[in-house]
């Protein structure tokens, strides 16, 4: 074997800056996608179990279109089959106004949603009917049993299955390197390009994926203990 | 003749193909209490959950407090804050302390003030006989503790009429009493209710009335004294016997 490794890439150059880029476009994409999932998972999965069938049919329609479709087909026809359709001053507008981000965060987001959106719905059915019935009998209103009681257990109940969908949207942020949004991936290719030292590069963008992926798990290990339920069984660490 | 709140008028009610209440016809009046028993699957449930419209029914009509309840357009929340219902499995809200299931509905429903509601609620828990656990998780109280926060919550409301769906079925027999004497309290009180219940010794006490249902009809009503001691009906007879030999 007569690889030399030089570490020394990755800091020499521009390649600490690209590095740092990829890991803010990275976190910024992910976290406004995260945002557009959670929101619309919430809804999604919380209209699959109102008792009304319309609201229902909607939701499960987004949920089997968007989950049935491939993250990267979706980007594409976002980056590339919707401008088009725009007139050309709005056109040229999102274009000089980072037009890949948004819509490598909206398919990211979308997509996510549509399988958040089951996380939600299985939390939400493993509630006791009788809770919604209480809260029926009180007189709140069914939005406001939803909101004041159903959604609040049922997304301290699902965490854990949240964290690793959380964590898949962050590793599935990648895919927007191939709309050229410049994200952690994209800027690890173009340090193995320039300096032609692909295990540094690459090793660099894994070590970074896996701090974050850490980092993301602790934090929602913490939300899941400071929001834990009183009287559900403990779960360790 | 005092006034009536709760009126049944040949009320049908289906799960699909299966006719749950049969031409059922029953008047409750104001501070009246109702006990109604029956066996397994009679329908007992299905009665009380109608007066709060957690069933609709399907022919007939239901007045509670003077509202048609059948009406198209008849706001249900309304109705409810004025009808409060106490469940088997008490159904407090897991994520929430004993205060905030208290003061949850007073506050998003009839829009008190935090505090004002948090002062209703102490009180409430005080006539419940458990006011040190107005900080506590539902998860750490008894489950006549839990079922007594629950009479507590639904009593937030002021409701001028209380449903019971077997509230004592669940509970360990040491705890049955401890809310059987809240119960009693309040019939003193002069509350209007509707109590499904197997607890013959409370109908025997605090009934005003017995009502005996089977294969979804009622098939008799009448003063606990006169059930218990001659029941008229063979089916109200045979139930007896088995419920009060065990
Ligand atoms: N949501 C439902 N869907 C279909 N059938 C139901 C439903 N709820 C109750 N039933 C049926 O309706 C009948 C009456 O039920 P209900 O719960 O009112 O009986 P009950 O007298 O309260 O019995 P129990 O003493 O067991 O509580 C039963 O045959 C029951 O199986
Ligand atoms: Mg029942």
């Amino acid at each position: 074997m007569n690889y030399q490794f030089q570490w020394g890439v990755l800091w020499s150059g521009q390649s600490g800056s690209w590095l740092l880029q990829g890991v803010l476009t990275t976190l910024g994409i992910s976290a406004l996608a995260w945002i557009l999932a959670a929101a619309l998972g919430i809804l999604s999965g919380a209209l699959r179990t109102v008792p009304w069938r319309p609201l229902r049919a909607a939701a499960v329609f987004y949920v089997e279109f968007f989950r049935n479709v491939p993250l990267l087909v979706w980007m594409f026809f976002w980056y590339f089959g919707v401008p088009p359709l725009l007139p050309r001053p709005v056109q040229d507008w999102l274009f000089n106004h980072g037009a890949e981000f948004w819509a490598g965060m909206f398919a990211l987001g979308v997509y996510h949603g549509a399988r958040m959106s089951e996380v939600i719905r299985s939390g939400i059915q493993s509630i006791p009917r009788t809770q919604f019935e209480a809260s029926m009998a009180m007189g709140l209103t069914t939005f406001q049993a939803y909101r004041l009681v159903i959604v609040p257990i049922a997304l301290r109940l699902i965490v854990p299955p949240a964290t690793n969908e959380s964590l898949n949207l962050l590793k599935n942020s990648s895919v927007a390197l191939t709309i050229s949004v410049a994200e952690l991936t994209f800027q690890t290719r173009q340090i193995e390009t320039y300096t032609a030292k692909a295990i540094e590069a690459l090793t660099a963008g894994t070590l970074i994926y896996l701090v974050l992926c850490v980092s993301i798990a602790a934090v929602m290990a913490w939300v899941e203990r400071r929001f834990r339920i009183p009287g559900l069984i403990a779960r360790g660490g | 003749m005092s006034e009536t709140v709760i009126e049944f008028k040949a009320v049908d009610k289906w799960f699909g193909k299966l006719h749950v209440l049969r031409a059922v016809d029953l008047a409750v009046s104001v501070g009246e209490v109702v006990v109604v028993c029956g066996p397994s699957g009679s329908g007992k449930s299905t009665l009380i959950r109608c007066v709060n419209g957690l069933e609709a029914i399907q022919g007939g009509e239901l007045v509670v407090l003077g509202e048609s309840i059948t009406r198209p357009g008849v706001r249900m929340p309304a109705l409810r804050t004025r009808v409060g219902m106490v469940f088997q499995s008490f159904n407090l809200f897991p994520h929430m302390t004993v205060l905030q299931n208290i003061t949850l509905a007073p506050v998003r429903v009839k829009g008190l003030s935090a505090a004002e509601a948090e002062k209703t609620a102490r009180a409430l828990l005080e006539r419940v006989r458990i006011p040190d656990k107005a900080a506590a998780y539902p998860a750490n109280l008894s489950g006549g503790q839990q079922q007594r926060v629950a009479i507590a919550r639904a009593l937030a409301m002021q409701p001028r009429i209380m449903l019971f769906d077997e509230p004592t079925s669940a509970l360990d027999p040491e705890m049955i009493n401890e809310v059987l004497d809240v119960m009693t309290d309040l019939a003193k009180d002069g509350m209007t209710m509707m109590v499904v219940t197997h607890e013959m010794g409370f109908a025997r006490r605090v009934a005003h009335r017995v009502v005996f249902m089977d294969g979804g009809s009622i098939v008799e009503e009448a003063a606990p004294e006169a059930f218990f001691a001659a029941a008229q009906s063979d089916r109200a007879r045979e139930f007896l016997s088995k419920i009060l030999t065990h």
